[in-house]
């Protein structure tokens, strides 16, 4: 039943196991960007398509360099050759790179969203939900790079339903009488923790 | 800028996480309980400060365009350190903090103080900022751990504080303060408590 697996993998990723919700990852753009639904779809489909990139290429870089016995593949003599210490630097090299790539085909493709994303698009490099999403990958150690892609993909989407959600109540909530010290960031913070709540209640599902 | 101003500013009136809002991944991730919050805001403080310091020492020689990769690998080669260090010496808080270690690369503190003051201040002075920066993420990490172990396990530090005859009476721990949730909503209010004394930073 491997395609069962992948989907409940997927499913998990969006939901229950949702990047911002359930790791308070990448919330510094999440809250930065969140003033409109268009920016926010933007910078939120930026971040599933490098998260689908990074995590089945760092999966391979863990599996064939830097896990403990994993250069076995070049002789005998590495089989005990241990660099995960390594991997922070590896990971992060992997994630400014992809940034990159995808700044440029951003900008040559599609030069409004380039200039709406404006200082957010490098800024993805240091969004934690990328290296984030490596690092669980190198904790949860997925069996194979179609599970480790289905994962990146997954957490980007769960990214992108999470601060399109936002930027929708912070739309509306111009028009609300919110008390002033609250207004702006406070607000914010209390909408996304009660989301949060929310989103607590797929915990209960069993996949 | 006086130095006394670059250690405390960052403490209330330019607080990191509450005004500038930066670093909120990691603040609110740890802060189920008061010992990894005690230790993640000791190892940002390291990060930040050596960082800021080295970043300041090369900041004439480092070429414009590249200068985000180069503060990366300077501060994921501190963050290793730390990393390691930790693993050796506090081996369960590291377990208990896991990923967010590593995630002090990512941490906006860390990238925002090196873009922001240590490319165009001299070393001892990006050194106490550094300093101050941490401090100030730390002060709201214990606060915010300090209520969510209080009021979510009757404990602080893992010794029990809330005593036995109140649970005798009906007095129950509040689950969802262990919920990640619930840190969003702590920080909202410190941010709330926060700005009705400094109405400036009030928005519009």
């Amino acid at each position: 039943m491997y395609n069962m697996e992948s989907l409940n993998l997927f499913i998990k990723s969006i939901f229950i196991d949702n990047m911002i919700f359930a790791y308070f990852l990448g919330m510094c753009s999440y809250l930065a960007v969140s003033k409109t639904v268009k920016t926010s779809m933007g910078l939120g489909i930026a971040v599933t398509f490098v998260l689908t990139l990074t995590v089945p290429v760092n999966y391979l870089l863990e599996n064939y360099i830097l896990k403990p016995g994993a250069l076995s593949w070049l002789g005998e003599g590495f089989a005990d050759v241990d660099l995960s210490f390594l991997s922070l630097i590896f990971f992060i090299a992997v994630v400014a790179s992809m940034v990159q790539l995808v700044e440029m085909v951003v900008e040559r493709f599609s030069p409004s969203l380039y200039a709406s994303l404006g200082i957010f698009l490098p800024l993805i490099a240091v969004n934690c939900a990328i290296l984030g999403g490596s690092l669980f990958m190198q904790q949860r150690a997925f069996d194979s790079v179609g599970t480790a892609t289905v994962y990146g993909l997954g957490s980007g989407i769960g990214w992108l339903l999470a601060i399109v959600g936002i930027a929708a109540i912070r739309e509306k909530l111009a028009y609300s009488n919110v008390p002033a010290p609250l207004k702006g960031i406070g607000i914010t913070f209390i909408i996304t923790g009660l989301m949060g709540i929310a989103f607590m209640s797929f915990l209960g599902i069993k996949l | 800028m006086k130095n006394k101003e670059i250690l405390l500013g960052p403490l209330s009136k330019n607080n990191p996480v509450i005004v500038q809002v930066l670093g909120i991944c990691s603040a609110l991730a740890v802060t189920s309980k008061l010992e990894p919050s005690i230790v993640m805001a000791l190892s940002v403080t390291v990060v930040v400060a050596l960082a800021n310091v080295v970043i300041s020492l090369l900041r004439n020689t480092i070429p414009n365009s590249i200068r985000i990769i180069v503060q990366l690998v300077v501060v994921a080669a501190l963050v290793i350190v730390v990393d390691q260090v930790l693993k050796a010496f506090a081996y369960d808080v590291s377990k208990q903090l896991s990923v967010f270690v590593g995630l002090i690369i990512t941490n906006c503190i860390v990238m925002g103080r090196l873009e922001a003051f240590a490319l165009s201040h001299k070393p001892w002075e990006s050194f106490l900022d550094g300093i101050g920066n941490g401090i100030g993420y730390g002060l709201i990490l214990i606060i915010v751990g300090f209520f969510r172990e209080l009021f979510g396990s009757g404990t602080l530090l893992g010794f029990q504080v809330i005593p036995e005859i109140c649970y005798e009476w009906g007095y129950q721990n509040n689950g969802l303060m262990i919920l990640p949730p619930m840190a969003l909503i702590v920080v909202a209010c410190i941010i709330w408590i926060h700005r009705i004394y400094n109405k400036d930073l009030q928005e519009k």
